[in-house]
């Protein structure tokens, strides 16, 4: 596979570029068959989309026009190995009223970028702590 | 004025019949800016206006940036693009609104303008449109080419062996998309699992989604049952955002969220939600919903559920809301968003109401054109009835074929249906068994497979449905498990269908802005772009989808015609018997009434319109010119098959100068010789509501007019019946039939009738 950025040529992925595309494990396309799935190989793991999917998605919308979309499949990528359990946590955080201050999302972010090399969902999370503070989204609401 | 004057009326009698009309079920809002009721014109809709400073903008619609509320904020920041601000702004709204209606403006360029366009800019262009051009850019701006569908699946009790058998029946349908929720929400593992199963018959590549509770539903797509969302709501004002429990920032990340686990995404917004929720600013539904899709596209979801939806009654109640819902879907895909354009939660009671909506959609083509057609019964729908349901699925098919539109769905066979259905029942039952979640008995099976809706079944209850979908979740039972059981249960086409599925979230190409799955492969805005720019372009409809969108049920043809009135020849012969006598002459007996018979009378049609033997409609008008001292005499031609001329051709030989044209069909006229040929005595034109009672008088006026006695009329009574479109298709082709018989000059020839047997039925005692 060349270096170059993906274009809208190179879509579908699956079909163009199967060689490009595996779960998060490794295993290719072509290597999740019935068979192994019967044979008990393929996990749900194997199924699960990696940060390099999302990031040639993003260059194809991107090669499409679609300049916002590739920013929310850049931001997907880089939550693409958080653990279910900790983009919950941070998703409630990020609800009204349920930070009590900016400190809180603060060490949100810190953890993106610390844990998972998430910083453009890092700044993200940073930049809703001020607009909430803000517009008064720190108060109780239940 | 004196009491006689009034001659005591105080109301016109048509408002009581108004009055029943289901359309006096819907409520109708008085325009009240002040307090929200205003489609296009809120009282505190703000001029549209940007500034611009060092890149970021500093004011925003009459808003100064330090005003912003959070959703300013995150259109300001995402949203507007600083390097198109100053030329799409200052392009003049009519200008522009010009420029979606005209089909030399690439969409391309539309696009880009729309990106540095503010909410009320795109507000006040659309707002330059009527209903026909915001329906024509809407087809001109739509993303993907090719139009698609989605459905409701779901019931009343939250059956998992419904769920699939629906879900099958939807996916044979051709809905790209199926959506299921629960009565119960601890249901929600059980309606995923239940629905998983059911779209994998038949078909592989039917995007599904359950709609339950945030978390929730996030772990079942990461179970790898579900395929997309579209729950993600957003709101136009910021308390209504609040009060929705999120932040425009909150939601970008559950957007992001999704799109790492690979399942398609859209938000939901329509207008009259801020209304609904009681913080409308009092801003017009068209500008707040400017705002929400200025939002979604900030966010940089792919696509959108628009147009009303849950708000879509209330917006429906309020003057020129329809036109509104119309121009929010158009902002949609302005802003190059896949749009689910609403169509979903039924806005009326008025069946016309609900024609009427749908049709630009229909015509225009839409992602989906629905998001939300109740696939399944009004009742069982548990997202509230929609527009279209299990109820008028034939209706929208027949409109398919109307217009020659693709919405989306291809008319299935009955046999196909029950194969599909007792597969999908067959399949879940055996992933029961295997997983160990139940064994359903045949009667349950049955009862469901046969089912219109749930009040049919004998099958699980919501309770015990509880369970089930408990051992689902307790036990982390995924997408894997369930393929195990289908492949081991022999269902491995099943299978096979649905880890394609599964497998496509590895690419992420079903993420790509209106990404659908035809065919086993993806299609997008990316490889099947919408290209309109003029009649020949765009998405038409080719051969092969065209003759499966015509092939409803029931279509007639002459053969169909012919076989039916062959199999009533064999009866028709033990009642009468008809013997050619020789050439016609004109009579001279004064109280004769010449019968016309058409060229295929009782030769290869032997019923009426209404049903009645020809041989009993004989046997009536005879007797009628008996009653009344006539003679009658019968005589076929085969010059023509033409009422009025059968009639005036019989008064022509007829010794009294009266005659009685009768056509096969039924229809039938009295004619006087010497008048002209469409100025008749008398003429029965409706057919299918003629009784023998009514050939019966009319052989006795024959009888009357030629004495020169006085004659009432015999009037055939119609309840307004659409005559032409309950007939007129069969009305064709059996008059092919009969004119296929004539020939020029035909000499007509006498008949002799002996009638056979007793009379079938209608007749006097």
């Amino acid at each position: 596979m060349s270096k170059g950025k993906l274009g809208i040529d190179d879509y579908p992925l699956a079909e163009k570029r199967p060689e490009t595309v595996s779960g998060a494990r490794g295993r290719g396309l072509d290597d999740i068959t019935l068979e192994a799935v019967m044979a008990g190989e393929v996990e749900m793991a194997d199924l699960r989309i990696t940060a390099g999917a999302l990031r040639a998605q993003a260059e194809i919308a991107e090669a499409a026009g679609r300049s916002a979309l590739a920013g929310n499949f850049r931001r997907g990528a880089e939550l693409a190995s958080v653990p279910q359990e900790v983009i919950m946590e941070i998703y409630e955080l990020l609800r009204p009223g349920r930070a009590q201050d900016r400190q809180v999302l603060h060490e949100a972010a810190e953890r993106l970028r610390r844990d998972y090399a998430a910083n453009d969902m890092a700044a993200f999370v940073e930049e809703a702590a001020e607009v909430y503070e803000k517009r008064g989204l720190f108060t109780f609401r239940y | 004025m004196s009491k006689s004057e009034h001659f005591g009326v105080n109301r016109w009698r048509r408002f009581d019949d108004w009055d029943e009309r289901p359309l006096r079920l819907d409520n109708f809002a008085k325009d009240d800016p002040r307090n929200g009721f205003s489609a296009m014109n809120g009282s505190n809709d703000p001029a549209s206006s940007v500034r611009c400073s060092g890149g970021s903008i500093t004011e925003m619609d009459g808003t100064a940036a330090d005003e912003f509320d959070i959703i300013d904020l995150f259109i300001a920041r995402y949203h507007l693009d600083p390097d198109r601000v100053e030329e799409a702004m200052a392009l003049p709204s009519a200008e522009v609104a010009r420029m979606l209606v005209d089909m030399n403006v690439p969409r391309e360029r539309l696009v880009r303008l729309a990106h540095g366009m503010t909410p009320a800019k795109l507000a006040e262009v659309v707002a330059h449109l009527n209903a026909m051009e915001i329906a024509f850019a809407y087809a001109k701006m739509r993303a993907r080419a090719t139009p698609g569908n989605q459905a409701h699946v779901t019931n009343a009790k939250d059956d998992p062996l419904q769920l699939a058998a629906d879900a099958a029946t939807a996916v044979a349908f051709g809905f790209d998309e199926i959506e299921t929720t629960m009565r119960v929400s601890r249901n929600a593992w059980s309606n995923a699992l239940a629905c998983c199963v059911g779209s994998s018959v038949g078909r592989a590549g039917t995007l599904f989604q359950c709609s339950s509770e945030e978390a929730e539903e996030l772990q079942i797509g990461m179970a790898g049952f579900t395929s997309y969302a579209e729950t993600v709501s957003v709101y136009g004002t910021e308390k209504s955002f609040i009060d929705g429990d999120d932040t425009p920032w909150s939601k970008a990340f559950l957007a992001a969220a999704y799109a790492s686990r690979g399942i398609k995404m859209r938000c939901t917004s329509g207008a009259a939600a801020e209304l609904l929720m009681g913080f409308h600013e009092a801003k017009s539904l068209l500008y707040l919903e400017a705002r929400c899709l200025c939002m979604q596209r900030a966010m940089g979801v792919q696509g959108t559920q628009n147009g009303g939806i849950d708000g879509a009654p209330l917006a429906s109640s309020i003057t020129g809301g329809v036109r509104e819902l119309m121009a929010e879907n158009l902002i949609a895909v302005w802003l190059d968003l896949e749009c689910a354009s609403g169509n979903d939660a039924r806005s009326s009671e008025s069946e016309i109401r609900i024609g009427a909506k749908i049709l630009p959609f229909l015509i225009a083509g839409s992602d989906l054109i629905c998001s939300g057609f109740g696939s399944i019964l009004k009742y069982d729908n548990s997202f509230n009835p929609s527009s279209f349901n299990g109820e008028e699925l034939e209706d929208y098919l027949v409109l398919q074929r109307d217009f020659e539109a693709d919405g989306g769905l291809t008319p299935r066979g009955e046999d196909e249906l029950l194969s599909i259905r007792r597969r999908a029942v067959d399949a879940i039952a055996a992933v029961f068994e295997e997983l160990d979640l139940g064994s359903p008995d045949d009667d349950m099976k049955g009862s469901v497979v046969a089912a219109s809706g749930s009040q049919d079944t004998r099958s699980y209850l919501p309770g015990e449905v509880s369970d089930i979908s408990g051992g689902i979740s307790e036990r982390c039972i995924t997408v894997l498990d369930v393929i195990r059981a289908l492949h081991t249960r022999g269902f491995v086409e099943e299978a096979e269908n649905l880890l394609f599925l599964v497998k496509l979230r590895l690419s992420g190409d079903y993420l790509q802005t209106s990404a659908v799955i035809r065919g086993g492969h993806v299609i997008s805005a990316i490889n099947d772009p919408n290209a309109y720019d003029g009649p020949g372009s765009g998405y038409r409809l080719s051969a092969e989808r065209r003759a499966e969108i015509a092939a409803i049920r029931g279509e007639l043809d002459q053969r169909e015609v012919l076989r039916a009135e062959a199999s009533f020849a064999a009866a028709e012969q033990q009642r009468i018997a008809y013997r050619t006598m020789g050439p016609a002459q004109r009579g001279a007996d004064d109280s004769e009434v010449v019968i016309g018979l058409s060229p295929a009378f009782g030769t290869q049609l032997f019923r009426t319109l209404a049903g009645h033997s020809l041989a009993d409609v004989l046997r009536a008008v005879g007797d009628g010119v008996a009653e009344e001292g006539g003679t009658a005499r019968f005589v076929r031609f085969t010059h023509t098959a033409d009422t009025s001329f059968l009639g005036l051709s019989a008064a022509g030989l007829s010794g009294s100068g009266v005659g009685i044209g009768l056509q096969a069909k039924g229809t039938a006229v009295i004619h006087q010789r010497d008048r002209l040929p469409h100025n008749n005595l008398e003429l029965f034109s409706n057919a299918p509501i003629t009784t023998l009672d009514h050939y019966r008088a009319l052989g006795r006026n024959a009888v009357r007019y030629a004495a020169g006695r006085d004659v009432e009329p015999v009037v055939v009574p119609t309840n307004g019946e659409a005559l032409g479109a309950r007939y007129h298709a069969r009305v064709a082709l059996i008059y092919a039939i009969e004119t296929g018989l004539t020939s020029d000059g035909a000499v007509p020839q006498d008949i002799g009738i002996d009638f056979l047997g007793k009379q079938t039925g209608g007749a006097r005692p």
